[in-house]
């Protein structure tokens, strides 16, 4: 066996990856990861998913790079045109090409899907893997909690937070970070149960581990990976929510391309020039389709629930 | 002995997998009559998958493929899926190792036995519930009016093992395979079980193929043991003979064994021979 | 009863554990009582619900709900132990597939127990540990679906032993792992045992395997033990008790007569 791996090491990075007998904690992880990874390019509407991801973050980064134009430049003699060889995609009601602020609008959409994710994720973790860990009346505080939050329709809540702290993007992502992370604590907390009385965690306690250690390097690592496969499904919704602000002009101001956003400045113009709606709708449609084939093709690799225990 | 139950000759069950193709079954063959024969060998050996073959139940990438797979004159290997529905639970049954995966949870088990009743024999509903009530105290439950009123949650694993073979006898099949049907159970309850179906071997003419892991149990309850390892057949011989048995296979799980009255020195290590593969019956 | 309790590794008294309260009211184990010297293999037999597991959890520390008195190498147990006491006792779990964490390395495993006591070199003591188990460095750095069930079980021994125990609590070590598989782990908690001096605790159902590795038995139903006696008894097949007789029938094989005349023995004492 030893000899097998040495000589598959010689014989390029495939081998050494795919080695039953890794040499290094590095190795083993960077394995895990590459069969994962294996796992998933097989899945071709995952790949699909992701390619529309990383073009998505690929589009944030270089937007001022490949936009055609300013996308707050106003010219109003260009008014409400169709898609030309100048304006790919038209002109909205102030004569800003809409290709532009679609690709701009692309930096404010990935702001806010992942200041939404760092804040609701850890948040939800935190309270589930404590909650379910802990149980007795540590647990039946910080569920009743989660309860209330669960309570409220997401929008709603949304709104009242937003309205209470004033319109603008920041406020809207914390007010969506704030109706998000309740599922994520339900989720934690629910894998946290079924693990919880593992022999794998008697056994740690019975080396003498604290709580602290259980949850935080026992606990946390199996239910990270359910976490993100919901975390990555909810970004469709997360966008929505954030579109559904900026529509009511309670997310983004003016003249911010935020999506949602332009699609309420253009419903005023919706029967006569219909693309200047259409097309913040259908960005909107297609990342979140992404994310959507992202998440399920994530599920299939990383959910200890399908197989990913081996 | 007559015409036999079951004939299997050069039965493969392989399954293609991303590094190639698996073997589990290697081309094995047995015969069966009225009588009990112990399939037994190690995880991995192929028991379980020679019983699913013969009801044709090994699921989707496996491929199974024998140059004869015959029950009671039946080529099992061309009968339609419609044929083989009559023949499954009618004519040859199968008890699984966990009951609480086989049972429906929300049915009252009594229920599930009278169903299973009256899939295959036109009655009347109470013919099938006193049938079933006469099978569950065949199968020793003490209370079988309680019992056919319990969900499958409420019962004990040893009772439920005891349900299923219940629902697996009550339709009369001509052959039993039972897959570790007890190795669950307590060690007495596990032979109160065994009991009943050598009862119903013995009382009924059926045939059993009792797959186990156990080589001590198998040893004495069944009549033939046939031992596999990796896919093969080893060695096929009468129970009785076992301690007697001449392959070296055999010999090792034989003495592997630790024994209650024996010395507490260390046990004999099995030692895998690779040529076992190539000359496998 | 008898036992020399003074110089006793292990002393149990009177143990009794219930769970839950009111109608809920389980009386898993009542009062029982044992010693295990220093150096000894104690077993607990018993089949399902016989309370033989629940002892064990007990002694552990795992579940606190239990009274009686408690002393393992002349230190009176509380409730809560530290982490001396985990120095002290490591335990072996039944499920070889469920007491390691799918997510962690071979060697984050044992590296774990080191890391929660702070051992200094850690790295030369998993390296000899993977040894003394028998598997080689080859597996330092595998995830445990890729070890076979008796590969895990090696591990989990591993685990157990870098703490340095001197106790080692054994609940059906065996009973998941074929009977080659199992052969060779009984050889190596035996040696582990004379090289290291420990004292063993083991669960089993299997007589076979108890009379095999123990010097002394207690035979369990329903949360008491019915009898206690020496392996050489049991060798002999004389037990006293009925129950106790019965169970040495029963792993004796299959018997279609003896099974007629086995008997219900519901709740004792």
């Amino acid at each position: 066996m030893t000899s097998q791996a040495q000589q598959a090491e010689s014989e390029g990075l495939r081998p050494w990856l795919l080695s039953s007998s890794p040499k290094s904690r590095g190795q083993a992880r960077l394995g895990r990861a590459y069969i994962g990874w294996l796992a998933f390019r097989s899945n071709a509407l995952a790949m699909i998913g992701l390619g529309i991801v990383v073009t998505l973050v690929v589009v944030a980064i270089f937007a001022p790079l490949i936009a055609p134009y300013d996308p707050n430049a106003q010219i109003l003699a260009d008014r409400l045109q169709f898609f030309s060889a100048q304006h790919w995609f038209g002109t909205d009601e102030l004569g800003r090409d809409i290709l532009s602020r679609i690709i701009h609008g692309a930096r404010l959409t990935l702001y806010i899907v992942v200041l939404v994710a760092v804040i609701a994720a850890p948040i939800g973790l935190l309270v589930g893997t404590t909650a379910g860990y802990l149980g007795g009346w540590v647990d039946a505080v910080l569920m009743r909690i989660t309860d209330i939050f669960l309570a409220f329709p997401k929008l709603v809540l949304a709104l009242a937070l937003v309205s209470a702290l004033g319109p603008g993007i920041e406020n809207a992502i914390i007010a969506i970070a704030i109706t998000s992370w309740p599922p994520y604590a339900r989720i934690a907390r629910a894998e946290t149960i079924t693990i919880r009385n593992s022999d794998f965690i008697s056994a740690v306690r019975l080396q003498g581990a604290g709580r602290l250690r259980i949850i935080w390097s026992h606990i946390v690592p199996l239910c990270t990976s359910s976490l993100i496969v919901r975390v990555t499904l909810d970004m469709a919704g997360i966008i929505l929510i954030a579109a559904g602000l900026g529509f009511l002009g309670l997310g983004a101001q003016p003249p911010l391309p935020e999506w949602g956003a332009m699609i309420s400045s253009g419903r005023k113009v919706l029967l006569d020039q219909w693309w200047v709606a259409t097309v913040p709708g259908i960005a909107i449609f297609i990342v979140s389709l992404g994310f959507n084939l992202l998440g399920d093709g994530l599920r299939d690799v990383l959910d200890p629930k399908s197989g990913g225990q081996g | 002995m007559a015409a036999p139950l079951l004939t299997v000759e050069d039965l493969r069950v392989d399954f293609p997998t991303r590094k190639g193709l698996v073997q589990a079954v290697r081309g094995i063959s047995f015969s069966l009559g009225r009588e009990k024969l112990g399939i037994v060998g190690e995880s991995g050996s192929g028991k379980s998958m020679t019983g699913r073959s013969i009801l044709r139940l090994v699921s989707a990438p496996g491929q199974v493929t024998a140059k004869r797979l015959e029950f009671d004159g039946i080529d099992l290997q061309r009968a339609s899926e419609a044929q083989m529905r009559d023949i499954r639970g009618e004519r040859i049954s199968m008890v699984m190792q966990d009951p609480k995966f086989s049972l429906n949870p929300v049915m009252r088990v009594g229920e599930q036995i009278a169903e299973a009743y009256r899939t295959h024999q036109k009655v009347p509903r109470d013919e099938a519930r006193r049938r079933a009530l006469d099978m569950l105290a065949a199968v020793r439950i003490r209370d079988p009016e309680r019992v056919y009123r319990a969900y499958p949650h409420e019962v004990s694993g040893g009772m439920g093992q005891r349900i299923m073979i219940a629902m697996m006898l009550i339709p009369d099949p001509d052959l039993l395979i039972a897959d570790e049907p007890t190795s669950a159970l307590d060690v007495t309850v596990q032979l109160q079980v065994l009991a009943i179906l050598d009862d119903l071997v013995t009382q009924r003419g059926m045939g059993l193929i009792f797959i186990s892991h156990d080589l001590n149990l198998v040893a004495s309850f069944c009549d033939r043991v046939v031992i596999m390892y990796a896919g093969r057949i080893m060695e096929i011989c009468d129970a009785k003979n076992l301690a007697a048995a001449q392959h070296p296979y055999t010999r090792g799980l034989l003495s592997c064994l630790p024994k209650i009255d024996g010395d507490g020195s260390d046990l004999p290590v099995l030692r895998r021979d690779p040529a076992w593969l190539e000359h496998g019956l | 009863m008898s036992g020399p309790a003074a110089e006793a590794m292990i002393d149990v008294r009177d143990l009794n554990v219930i769970f839950g309260k009111g109608a809920d009211r389980v009386h898993a184990v009542r009062d029982v009582s044992f010693a295990v010297a220093e150096g000894a293999t104690y077993g607990l037999v018993g089949e399902s619900g016989s309370g033989k597991s629940t002892v064990l959890r007990a002694l552990s520390g795992l579940n606190p709900d239990w009274s009686g008195t408690v002393t393992i190498a002349g230190q009176p147990q509380t409730r809560r132990r530290g982490k001396a006491f985990y120095k002290l006792v490591q335990m072996v779990f039944q499920d070889p597939y469920g007491s390691l964490h799918p997510r962690h390395t071979v060697d984050r495993i044992l590296m774990e127990p080191l890391a929660i006591h702070g051992l200094s070199d850690p790295e030369r003591r998993i390296e000899q540990v993977l040894e003394e188990v028998g598997l080689g460095p080859q597996f330092r750095f595998r995830y445990p679906h890729q070890l076979s069930g008796g590969q895990r079980q090696r591990v989990a021994i591993g685990r157990a032993l870098i703490l340095e125990p001197r106790i080692l609590l054994l609940d059906e070590p065996t009973s998941a792992l074929d009977v080659s598989v199992q052969a060779e782990v009984l050889n190596l908690l035996q040696r582990l045992k004379q090289e290291r001096g420990l004292t063993y605790v083991l669960v089993s159902h299997n007589l076979a395997v108890v009379a095999h590795m123990c010097n002394e038995l207690a035979v369990m139903n329903h949360g008491a033990v019915v009898e206690r006696l020496d392996v050489e008894r049991l060798k002999r097949h004389e037990p006293q008790h009925p129950y106790t007789r019965q169970l040495v029938t029963a792993s004796l094989g299959y018997d279609r007569a003896a099974i007629d005349r086995f008997e219900d023995f519901g709740s004792v004492g």
